[in-house]
């Protein structure tokens, strides 16, 4: 082959979603053809909820906005409400005073649900690590996060990016094993 | 404000000091004086600042310096006034939320973070903590084992 990615090696190509999906089936290919089906959809509309704490939010916003556009992506519409979305990006610090708010808008959600922890904060506390009384370290302490974007703040692409990782997880999903993040979450 | 100002301010409060600060004229005045002080600022058509568009305090271990920023949007000139309070507990100086009712918030925000009572305050609350937090965590000396890591 011609063409050198130098981004992405050579042997990741070899390993994609459809791979993963049918090991995960066990090579049932009825199955494998309806979780596709489904994961398609569910991964070309993800609806997030329209949470911001701080500067992580308008990065998120230029990401919505034409230049950067991630409605390309199926991540349409701002949901105001908890019920109608799909994902929560957890886009800025969040204080003690906060948790409580996100772990209801969390459980408030209907499944399947994602979290997408963007920026320092979310990810580990960030800036406020040392010498702060009031900053939740890592939102994963409150919440089952799938993916980490890290950055203060990440730009736009970071986001698109942490996006189509999701979307990544998504389409590896399969109906024999239903998913639940909070088994997983201590 | 100019040289003529200032004089009409040091004959009316002999205690006040003026330094001129980074940004605007910085006025040290004792804490007894300072709602008189504050009343004449306002009041007097020379000086109306009329808008405090910031309170705080900053806590220098042996004592607390209390900041107030006022904006006259007549004369279009902006001054800071700054009051020193001894003692770490109990601690307590005049409000001033009578003559800018922005002060109130400002107060209850001094409060919850350094703990500065302000005598005759209309609503002296914990503004952004908890009624039940311990302690006031902007101090200095403020300790919580559980929530902050050191470094």
């Amino acid at each position: 082959m011609g063409i050198k990615i130098k981004s992405m090696k050579y042997e990741e190509f070899q390993d994609n979603e459809t791979l993963e999906l049918l090991k995960k089936t066990g090579n049932n290919v009825f199955l494998t053809t309806v979780d596709s089906i489904i994961n398609w959809g569910r991964s070309n509309s993800i609806w997030p909820l329209t949470f911001a704490t701080s500067c992580c939010g308008i990065e998120m916003m230029a990401a919505g906005a034409p230049r950067h556009d991630f409605a390309r992506f199926g991540v349409e519409v701002y949901r105001a409400t908890p019920r109608q979305a799909d994902v929560i990006v957890v886009a800025g610090t969040i204080v003690h005073k906060m948790a409580p708010v996100l772990k209801r808008l969390y459980d408030q959600m209907a499944d399947p649900k994602y979290v997408i922890a963007m920026g320092a904060c979310a990810v580990s506390g960030g800036p406020f690590f040392y010498n702060s009384y009031s900053v939740v370290r890592g939102v994963d302490h409150l919440i089952p996060v799938d993916v980490y974007i890290p950055g203060c703040p990440p730009r736009p692409e970071a986001l698109l990016y942490g996006i189509i990782q999701l979307q990544r997880i998504i389409k590896g999903e399969s109906l024999r094993e239903v998913r639940n993040p909070d088994k997983k979450f201590i | 404000m100019t040289e003529e100002l200032f004089n009409i301010l040091k004959s009316q409060f002999e205690s006040v000091e003026i330094k001129e600060g980074k940004n605007y004229p910085e006025f040290y005045i004792p804490a007894s004086e300072l709602t008189t002080f504050c009343k004449f600022l306002k009041d007097d058509d020379r000086f109306s600042f009329d808008f405090l568009f910031n309170l705080t305090a900053v806590d220098w271990i042996e004592y607390f310096n209390l900041v107030y920023h006022l904006e006259s949007t007549k004369n279009n000139k902006c001054i800071v006034v700054k009051s020193k309070v001894e003692g770490r507990d109990n601690v307590s100086i005049d409000t001033v939320s009578m003559l800018w009712p922005a002060a109130e918030f400002f107060e209850r925000e001094v409060f919850d973070l350094f703990g500065i009572n302000f005598n005759n305050h209309p609503d002296m609350r914990r503004l952004f903590l908890e009624e039940n937090w311990n302690g006031h965590p902007l101090r200095k000396d403020y300790i919580d084992e559980i929530n902050i890591i050191e470094r």
